[in-house]
């Protein structure tokens, strides 16, 4: 029974297996044939005639130089474009472009045009292409493109640890206080933590979303932001049950990790802010950013109650969840392409929705009315008292 | 959180590319393989070139401080030359009719024609006689004039003149509209003489005029029927002793809005923006210059033409023979007004004098050029 069934799957003769692979020709053939005919009697031609070709140019960084500003632009749109001329407010201006040439659809190309901008006032670049169409640049408030110093680096770091790494901690030293609530306690701080978490999911999709529309179309921004919310939230999801479900310190890792992605987000915020020279906006955030953030260290602690950890536990803790706000200052003030920072921002939404997959799931297991403990009024109460919680501390930071 | 600051924020690639390798190796590659494949040289892309812009300019461009358009226009291919639009009046042709009269025969034809209005872009214009602005047709006082109009274009169009003719000869819808294939002879006589123009009157006329539908239209007074100011009308009647000593040009205000916003994204006189600051018009100091100025601009309520370190005597509508302002340096013209000014650079040293329009803004979207005043023109 087993020798036949081995037979029929594979063939030992190596005639036979080549006269499988012969069966793959046919579709490939007529795949070809059809694909053949559809470009030979020119049949897209007839689609799109009379339709002028859809142009498309993100910006997706620029930098301030004494006299000079550049930019990176990217083509998108239907086909090729070429950039013909650079108005800087209003004013045709001299530019070099390199690589010279027209653009290719999803090339980029940096645009250096020499002008006397002016410190601290706004400023217009419109690029005009070769058939007239413009695609503007806004330089809210012009200051110098940071430059790498190593003081720059310190006093960026500082600010993170202050945003990201201090509040984490502060939540986390109200775990002795924590650790006498009891089981109802316990099951608040939990739904607490949902609560807190899907908040943030929402906040940072949508600053996901926000960022891929800014990115150039080609990248296609929703797709990018869910593929990289479902893979983060999978691959996290993967890792956490190879040894079981997570819980206790695995738990809270795991909390301190979605947090994290989050907090980079943050991070980015404020970097760019400070980059633009919204110095004011950017103490408001890490101030704000900040008193928000003190919940995410009781959310973390929330599921090491019991369990008395050692302290370099809490250490990684807080530098897990708070170090990424580090990171995203860092690439924040440098102006990273909306793209990229889509990207992880998505990530972090997925690693945050399984973050609440997991406490959830934690909060069933420990109590002992099963699945109903979620809509029992101690975990509606917690899980409100979060939403709130987050809501109006970030509402303080935003404009 | 992220919202707008993000948009456009300065960054620092170099510094940038430390933390990215940190940051994600996969994000990078795909930064590497989406775009920039002619550019094999990733570290290259990551720094905006830095090489002087100064290198691509030219003496005039320099002394704009950069501020110009970048490149030439390819005249050639657009079939008109701004420099000889300044000067080639269109005489037509002349006869004289039994009764002693002179018939002067025009011949224009409407083409749609794509035509580069700055270096390296192009719009899709409505021409007459395959440029912008359409022919300068010069007449004199008086006579009869034919023109003979053929509308080989895509939509209806039609040549309305400013001067006096019949309610039938006017080139709105029923007098003189020609649809596609078609074709109309318009039939008046030559009066008031002055600077004036013509343009199409198919509606909407904001659509028409800005696709370059309009050109000079000057008549030429007729010195007999002046006598009291004989020498002035000679000295604008075309082909005169008198007219050869002055350096006249045809100057046409005109604007592109190329991404249909309802604003101009160029300025010009003479369709191609910064055409005479790249190529100054060069003038002799020892002869007077006239302009024959008309502004059809669209989407702008005013232009105006300003002078630098000279001042001008202005005939509005160029309908006298003595100035209407004396010894200014600015005049503003509304939609279709026009008007010839007349100065010269005797007491000047030779050098580059500018002139543009006083609304900066126009003037720095490409209204703006320079006379080459030399002692002689060759
Ligand atoms: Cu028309």
């Amino acid at each position: 029974m087993n020798g036949t069934e081995n037979v029929a799957k594979a063939p030992p003769s190596s005639q036979g297996n080549g006269g499988r692979w012969l069966w793959l020709l046919p579709p490939f053939l007529l795949l070809a044939a059809i694909v053949g005919w559809l470009f030979a009697t020119d049949q897209f031609a007839n689609l799109s005639r009379g339709a002028p070709p859809i142009e498309n140019l993100t910006i997706e960084r620029s930098v301030l130089e004494d006299g000079r500003m550049s930019f990176l632009v990217r083509a998108g749109g239907s086909e090729a474009m070429a950039i013909a001329q650079v108005q800087v407010d209003a004013a045709y201006w001299q530019f070099v472009q390199d690589p010279m040439g027209t653009l290719e659809r999803g090339q980029t190309a940096w645009i250096s045009i020499p002008y006397p901008w002016v410190l601290g006032e706004s400023h217009t670049v419109k690029f005009v292409t070769n058939t007239g169409a413009t695609f503007e640049a806004v330089i809210a408030a012009a200051v110098p493109t940071p430059t790498a110093t190593a003081g720059q680096l310190r006093s960026q770091t500082l600010i993170g640890a202050v945003v990201g790494i201090l509040p984490v901690t502060v939540g986390l030293m109200f775990y002795p206080a924590l650790r006498n609530v009891g089981r109802q306690g316990m099951t608040f701080l939990l739904a607490l933590t949902v609560g807190l978490l899907a908040f943030l999911f929402v906040d940072t999709l949508e600053a996901a979303f926000e960022l891929a529309g800014a990115a150039a179309a080609l990248f296609q921004g929703p797709v990018l932001v869910l593929s990289a919310a479902a893979a983060g939230f999978l691959c996290l999801t993967a890792i956490g049950r190879r040894s079981g479900t997570p819980q206790g310190a695995a738990l809270a890792f795991y909390i301190a990790l979605g947090i994290g992605l989050h907090n980079f987000g943050e991070g980015l915020a404020i970097g760019a802010a400070f980059a633009t020279g919204l110095a004011g906006l950017g103490t408001f955030l890490v101030v704000g950013f900040a008193v928000h953030n003190i919940t995410e260290g009781i959310g973390i602690a929330a599921p090491i109650l019991k369990v008395r950890p050692p302290l370099r536990t809490f250490v990684a803790l807080a530098l897990i969840a708070g170090g990424p706000a580090v990171l995203g200052i860092w690439i924040g003030s440098m102006a990273f392409s909306p793209q990229w920072a889509a990207l992880f921002l998505g990530i972090g939404a997925g690693a945050i929705l399984q973050v609440i997959l997991e406490v959830s799931l934690y909060l069933v297991r420990s109590s002992l009315s099963g699945a109903s403990v979620l809509i029992s009024p101690v975990s509606l109460s917690g899980f409100f008292s979060g939403m709130i919680f987050m809501y109006v501390t970030a509402a303080a930071v935003k404009i | 959180m992220l919202r707008s600051w993000f948009r456009f924020d300065p960054g620092r690639r170099r510094f940038f590319s430390l933390v990215a390798a940190a940051v994600g190796g996969a994000a990078w590659a795909a930064g590497n393989a989406s775009g920039q494949t002619s550019h094999g040289d990733h570290a290259q892309q990551e720094t905006p070139p830095t090489n002087a812009a100064s290198a691509i300019m030219g003496d005039h461009q320099i002394a704009h401080g950069g501020m110009i358009t970048v490149g030439e226009v390819d005249n050639a291919r657009n079939g008109f030359d701004p420099d000889a639009l300044l000067t080639d009046w269109d005489g037509g042709i002349v006869e004289i009719l039994p009764d002693g009269m002179t018939l002067r025969t025009f011949e224009v034809e409407v083409e749609d024609k794509e035509i580069e209005i700055a270096p390296g872009v192009f719009f899709p214009a409505w021409t007459y006689n395959g440029r912008v602005p359409g022919p300068s047709l010069r007449a004199k006082e008086g006579e009869r004039l034919r023109i003979i109009f053929r509308n080989f274009g895509s939509h209806q169009h039609s040549m309305h003149f400013h001067g006096i003719h019949a309610a039938r000869m006017d080139g709105v819808p029923g007098a003189g509209m020609v649809e596609p294939g078609g074709e109309f002879v318009y039939e008046f006589d030559a009066k008031p003489f002055g600077c004036h123009l013509y343009h199409c009157h198919a509606f909407p006329l904001t659509r028409h005029m800005h696709k370059g539908m309009y050109g000079a239209f000057i008549i030429d007074p007729d010195p007999a029927l002046h006598p009291e100011h004989e020498e002035v009308a000679r000295s604008r009647l075309l082909g005169t002793p008198e007219n050869a000593k002055w350096q006249e040009m045809m100057m046409v205000m005109n604007g592109f809005d190329t991404n249909f916003d309802g604003e101009n994204e160029f300025y010009a006189a003479n369709t191609i923006a910064h055409c005479y600051a790249k190529k100054p018009i060069r003038v002799s100091r020892n002869m007077p210059v006239r302009i024959y100025l008309i502004n059809v601009t669209e989407f702008d309520p005013i232009n105006s033409f300003h002078l630098h370190a000279n001042f001008f005597d202005y005939f509005d509508q160029g309908t006298t023979l003595t100035p209407t302002l004396k010894t200014v340096d600015l005049i503003m013209q509304c939609q279709a007004q026009r008007g010839i000014l007349e100065f010269h650079f005797r007491d000047h040293e030779p050098g580059l004098y500018m002139f543009h329009a006083h609304q900066s803004e126009l003037a720095e979207l490409g209204w703006m050029g320079m006379f080459d005043v030399v002692e002689d023109v060759t």
